[in-house]
């Protein structure tokens, strides 16, 4: 073994020049795409319509109708509360059933645990319903089952086994593989094998994802009624119709107290759950 | 009771892991395997019992031909080989005592595993096997709370309380202290021969495997080039396993391990790493 001669600072060696490696090495190449960038952006300013003069115009309008929304107007809290009761129980029923049914989606969407057909399968399920915003699935959903509550519940369980279910299976895939090794080299079966295995290291996460679901599906309850399916969203979008700002105030300031609740506890929730 | 006829496996990348492997294991033989890192014996001993599947080649145990079963009888099968890992592989999140019986999953329903309600003999089991490899009143314990000679005396007691007729073992000692490796050693050793259990035990420290080995085998390449007595290891047969190397420090006589003989309880020192 010969021992490498001790470098001498400046002793001769030309200086090397370093330079940290570009993200795109071709000057021309780099160039051009900050330019084509530039350049649609000034195109797509453009095509938005952004005008100053329709902005200042604008503001008075949107001062008057801030100002038709005071005081908020409680008055009608019969239909306001049943609204919003309706809303909770469709995000909390829809959470439950949807997080139930995302379970085996989840399991099937794992391609270190589903058996190839199934996977495709259930790959499939998510992508189609995550496509579609919660709204437009409410919208056909409203066709073919009528108005109410019934078709935001079935709204929201689709949407909660598309996110749930890729989240979860996203998990399922991330897991500690030796873990499951040594369940497998028991004799234990597929099923003993996710009860032992797999559940155990997702759980927490499960806990976790359940409850900022129903976060999300509290806010979504909300909206969805705006097309027809169930909840406050509809009272919302009527007082928006009627002019009666006042109570649309009341209704946004009762949605914004509610999301806030449900966000302070799911906080709270998944920050104990480890 | 355990056959191995020419064990070959090729791994999809075309690596050649093992390379025609033939091994017999008769009674109650604690059996080393020493070899270099990437010289075939993890895939071995996952060849056994099928975590890997081999290429080509035949495996018995007690005359069933483990190599041709489908899925459902290689399950029933595996339940008689015990197996202990380098990284525990325990379940973080279980408790210690779900981590023992998880080793009995083979033989209960899915229903009872679901509800934790396994068969009273069984818990029994469990806690004679946790007082026996020195965690008594440990099973409330979650598993990733313990130490890593602790988790390996759990996945110890999971592997026994199968009831097994072979312990497979992959590098039991790789992520411990010296200290903490030579109990384990001596744990895993004093087990197989109380249960009447052939080992096999993968290990890369040629001290430890001599102190405790019945006969060793030496892999490399994927292929064995030593199968014999402790004693008959030497420089030129470390030299085969392992390539040129000065081995005089390395090579040790069973007669110099004499430290202390209560072997299975835990000392402080190991539970507070």
């Amino acid at each position: 073994m010969s021992t490498p001669a001790p470098s001498v600072p400046g002793a001769g060696s030309p200086r090397h020049v370093w330079r940290r490696p570009q993200f795109v090495d071709n000057p021309w190449l780099r160039w051009g795409i900050l330019l084509g960038l530039a350049a649609y952006l000034v195109y797509a300013s453009t095509a938005v319509d952004m005008n100053l003069q329709r902005m200042l115009r604008g503001l008075p309008r949107a001062r008057e109708f801030l100002a038709l929304m005071f005081p908020p107007d409680f008055g009608r809290w019969e239909l306001l509360s049943s609204g919003v009761l309706e809303s909770l129980q469709m995000a909390v029923f829809s959470t439950a059933v949807g997080s139930l049914l995302s379970i085996p989606v989840a399991i099937g969407a794992a391609s270190n645990v589903a058996p190839r057909p199934f996977y495709v399968l259930c790959r499939g399920w998510i992508s189609i319903s995550r496509t579609f915003p919660e709204v437009i699935i409410a919208i056909f959903f409203v066709k073919a089952f009528g108005f109410g509550p019934f078709a935001g519940v079935l709204t929201l369980t689709v949407a909660t086994t598309g996110f749930l279910g890729k989240m979860l299976a996203e998990d399922i895939e991330d897991i500690d593989r030796g873990q499951v090794e040594a369940i497998e080299a028991t004799g234990a079966g597929w099923g003993k094998t996710l009860l032992y295995g797999v559940f155990p290291q997702v759980m927490p996460r499960l806990v976790g994802l359940v409850v900022y679901q129903l976060d999300i599906n509290l806010r979504e309850s909300t909206i969805i009624g705006i097309v027809g399916a169930g909840g406050i969203g509809g009272a919302l979008f009527n007082s928006f119709l009627r002019y009666e700002y006042d109570f649309s105030l009341a209704i946004l300031l009762v949605i914004i107290g509610l999301v806030l609740v449900a966000e302070w506890a799911s906080g709270e929730i998944r920050s104990r759950v480890t | 009771m355990l056959r191995v006829e020419h064990l070959v496996k090729v791994y999809p990348s075309g690596k050649k892991a093992l390379q025609g492997c033939d091994l017999r294991v008769e009674g109650n033989d604690v059996l080393f395997i020493i070899g270099p890192s990437g010289s075939g014996k993890s895939t071995f001993i996952r060849c056994i019992n099928r975590l890997v599947e081999p290429t080509e080649g035949q495996v018995y145990l007690d005359g069933v031909e483990l190599t041709k079963l489908n899925r459902a009888q290689l399950r029933r099968q595996r339940r008689f080989m015990g197996m202990i890992f380098q990284e525990y592989n325990l379940v973080e999140r279980l408790t210690v005592m779900e981590n023992v019986l998880s080793g009995r999953l083979g033989y209960v329903s899915f229903m009872q595993a679901i509800t934790r309600r396994f068969p009273q003999s069984d818990i029994d089991d469990a806690f004679q096997f946790l007082d026996r490899v020195g965690l008594a009143g440990y099973e409330n314990q979650r598993a990733d709370a313990l130490s890593g000679g602790q988790r390996q005396r759990v996945g110890i007691a999971r592997a026994l309380i199968q009831h097994p007729k072979i312990l497979l073992v992959d590098e039991p000692t790789s992520s411990l202290d010296p200290k903490t490796s030579r109990s384990i050693m001596r744990l895993v050793a004093e087990l197989s021969k109380e249960h009447h259990l052939p080992a096999i035990i993968n290990i890369h420290d040629v001290s430890l495997a001599q102190s405790f080995a019945d006969r060793i085998v030496g892999l490399a390449d994927g292929k064995i080039v030593f199968d014999g007595d402790p004693d008959k290891v030497n420089d030129a047969t470390l030299n085969a396993i392992y390539g040129e190397e000065d081995w005089s420090k390395t090579i040790q006589r069973v007669e110099d391990d004499e430290e202390n003989n209560n072997a299975s309880a835990p000392r402080s020192s190991e539970a507070a790493s």
